[in-house]
């Protein structure tokens, strides 16, 4: 067995990544439409992750612990990456990024950021604010390997 | 009929759907994330996609009614609906939703009307013929067939 995902992707299956991670990756998808929930959530559990999904960013930042009433908790879900819609009323996938990277204890996660508009000027600032990858909607199953591949190590 | 005879017209019947541009890639890739473990995938998000546009219709007709009309509340329902029809693959009312947003944009509110007739009209086409599709696999199945890919 090679070092698995360390170069291209054509290796990747769905055995090579249980095997480098033992338990499933966990993975929280946020997105306000209802069929791009239930999509991504599905194109996640096809590649052997443990999926939760939020409806907007402040369901997100309170499952995530950090809510704005959550000073101190203990109780912080563990999550291995976080799949942020960038188009949502209120708190946008960007606005989301920034919280995220701000946090000490969840900085570290990397953030995907998905959008139905390639804008580059909108790519290179969520790029800028720290998110790892920038994809564009709607998602493929390809788009899924590629995303474990070069994310979850 | 026989179930290769069904299963030859449900053939005929997906790929003139992508032929006239009612479905496109993006439904195969749904059809694709549909195994044993959901056997009905397709189906449920299909269908979650007709209750949830049929509520942006309803709501995208009561705001092009009011006598002032709040573009932002226009443009959001038809965001939301691109988006959903574009997750899907129903192709027609994604390029229906494209034009609409533009004239959100331009604050035309004849050019919206006109954009809600259409996109009316192309998601009740694409609904039926979906319908259609979804009855002839269920006849297939019926009949002890298995769907063809």
């Amino acid at each position: 067995m090679d070092g698995g995902c360390g170069g291209g992707c054509g290796g990747c299956s769905k055995d090579d990544i249980a095997v480098e991670f033992g338990d499933e990756p966990h993975v929280l998808a946020v997105d306000d439409n209802l069929i791009d929930r239930k999509l991504v959530e599905k194109l996640l559990k096809n590649s052997s992750c443990k999926v939760t999904t939020a409806e907007n960013g402040l369901r997100a930042l309170e499952y995530l612990g950090l809510g704005s009433d959550q000073r101190n908790t203990l109780e912080i879900s563990k999550v291995n990456l976080i799949i942020t819609d960038y188009c949502m009323p209120g708190m946008t996938g960007y606005e989301l990024l920034k919280k995220i990277k701000e946090s000490s204890v969840l900085k570290e996660v990397p953030v995907v950021i998905l959008s139905s508009e390639n804008s580059p000027t909108r790519i290179s600032q969520c790029l800028e604010e720290g998110a790892q990858m920038f994809m564009l909607k709607p998602l493929k199953q390809s788009d899924v390997k590629q995303l474990k591949c070069h994310l979850m190590r | 009929m026989d179930v290769v005879q069904l299963q030859r017209q449900l053939v005929d019947y997906r790929t003139s759907l992508y032929h006239e541009g009612f479905l496109d890639e993006q439904f195969t890739q749904l059809q694709e994330l549909q195994d044993e473990n959901n056997p009905h995938f397709v189906v449920e998000v299909v269908s979650l996609f007709f209750e949830d546009s049929e509520r942006h219709l309803n709501e995208l007709t009561t705001a092009l009614e009011q006598q002032s009309v709040d573009f932002r509340r226009v443009d959001a329902h038809v965001h939301q609906l691109k988006g959903s029809s574009s997750s899907i693959g129903a192709q027609r009312v994604q390029q229906v939703c494209i034009a609409f947003r533009n004239y959100c944009e331009e604050q035309n509110v004849e050019g919206c009307l006109e954009c809600l007739q259409q996109v009316k009209h192309e998601y009740s086409l694409v609904k039926t013929k979906l319908e259609s599709m979804f009855q002839l696999e269920q006849q297939i199945l019926t009949a002890g067939g298995s769907i063809p890919m």
